[in-house]
């Protein structure tokens, strides 16, 4: 029966999952295992969004339906005769159910859209730098896969996508050493091979939209930082820590002495010490964690997910 | 693009496919490429009688550096477009990373 029950129930999904965010913000283990983490970051923000609309929804469908979605099976078809709110006798006044299922529906379409717009603005900075690149970038021996760019100012990243390039500066050439360099390509091939930005991409999607709230720049953040981490130990599998670390170093210390004056200043105030951290888990690796405990979290996130997912759609 | 941005002067096709000797296009070939140059907004072209000329849009550096800005995501959105592989740092963090440079090569290089 979706009623009251199912609300207090899904409401507590939601706030659970603010509150999860925030612990998991705060938590050390990430760093020792992000595939585990980004699997739980992806669980308590589908697990949060479905919840918050799952909450107003169940208020709003008429009582005795049979699930939410029947519930809105029941008042589509209602609508259609003419009986919106639906007929027998209400927990809740009609005013407050019908507000309840507007805001809901609201949400369901906001969140959407969100991700939608993100993709749609995404794909086209995509395209746009596949141009430029196609215009300005050449191959070069000492890159092999990569596209150089002549520019002075150290930067190597990848553009994913179907037609995936990586690239780098001809400033980044010249400050890494050859083992340096090809730890920087692994790395960014893993990017490219796992999709790590279409992990990203909610994420980033939600900090778009909701910039004032903490907690969703707190979760890009902390994301985008365990794809990094995640990148960093693929590389690993082909190359020494220490030629990783190098180049970690090496980008991190390089800005303030060859970027050009004025025009690529870089100044990030968020993010700070995430570099270092990177540095530091290569050069005094933390023990991995144990596989029970990975087990444990990816069950836990499965659940999480679950839950709100059967309240919608289930019969009680 | 190379050709344009290599003269000041707005170039008709014929004169494009000249400067491209070594390439040895089809003078179609050519004007479909400027075409298509000139529809993403990369040249621009005026009519000059029967011939269309062509002149960049903006220079290789102009483009250069909004390929970097957005390769530094500088430009202010977050887009997600770019996985970067590492910012450059300041202050504290800097003076870690510099530590820890110095505490690889001193290990005898990588």
């Amino acid at each position: 029966m979706a009623g009251p029950a199912d609300a207090a129930l899904l409401a507590a999904v939601a706030v659970g999952s603010v509150r999860g965010s925030a612990a998991l913000v705060a938590a050390r283990w990430p760093h020792r295992s992000p595939a585990a983490a980004i699997v739980l970051w992806q669980a308590l923000g589908l697990a949060g969004g479905l919840a918050a609309v799952g909450a107003l929804l169940s208020l709003g469908v008429p009582p005795h339906s049979a699930s939410i979605a029947d519930g809105l099976a029941r008042m589509a078809s209602g609508a259609v005769s003419g009986h919106l709110i639906g007929s027998g006798h209400a927990a809740l006044p009609a005013l407050l159910r019908l507000s309840s299922l507007i805001t809901g529906l609201l949400l369901l379409g906001v969140l959407c859209w969100v991700l939608v717009a993100a993709s749609v603005t995404v794909l086209y900075a995509r395209r746009r730098h596949r141009v430029l690149l196609a215009l300005l970038a050449h191959g070069d021996p000492k890159a092999p896969g990569a596209l150089v760019v002549d520019h002075p100012t150290a930067a190597a990243y990848c553009l994913p996508g179907l037609r995936s390039r990586i690239v780098v500066s001809v400033g980044a050439l010249d400050l890494l050493r050859p083992a340096e360099l090809a730890a920087v390509l692994e790395h960014e091939r893993a990017h490219l091979r796992e999709r790590h930005d279409l992990v990203l991409l909610p994420f980033t999607a939600l900090r778009r939209a909701f910039g004032w709230s903490r907690i969703c720049s707190q979760a890009q953040q902390s994301v985008a930082l365990l794809i990094e981490m995640l990148a960093d130990d693929r590389a690993l599998r082909v190359l020494s820590p220490r030629a990783l670390a190098g180049a970690l170093a090496r980008f991190g210390t390089a800005g303030s002495e060859c970027a050009p004056a004025g025009s690529l200043g870089m100044s990030h105030p968020s993010g700070e010490g995430e570099l270092a951290a990177r540095v530091s888990r290569l050069l005094q690796p933390a023990p991995r964690l144990p596989l029970p405990a990975v087990a444990g979290i990816c069950c836990g996130a499965t659940l999480l997910a679950a839950v709100p997912l059967a309240l919608l759609a289930l019969p009680a | 693009m190379d050709v344009l941005w290599g003269t000041r002067a707005a170039l008709t096709v014929r004169e494009v496919s000249v400067r491209l000797t070594e390439r040895d296009l089809a003078h179609t070939t050519v004007m479909t490429v400027l075409d298509r140059l000139a529809k993403k907004g990369f040249a621009r072209r005026e009519r000059d009688g029967r011939a269309w000329r062509y002149r960049p849009a903006a220079t290789r550096e102009a483009y250069v550096t909004e390929l970097m800005l957005t390769a530094l995501n500088q430009t202010g959105d977050r887009s997600a477009a770019l996985a970067r592989f590492a910012r450059s740092v300041s202050g504290d963090e800097a003076k870690v990373l510099r530590g820890a440079l110095e505490e690889i090569e001193g290990d005898g290089g990588s």
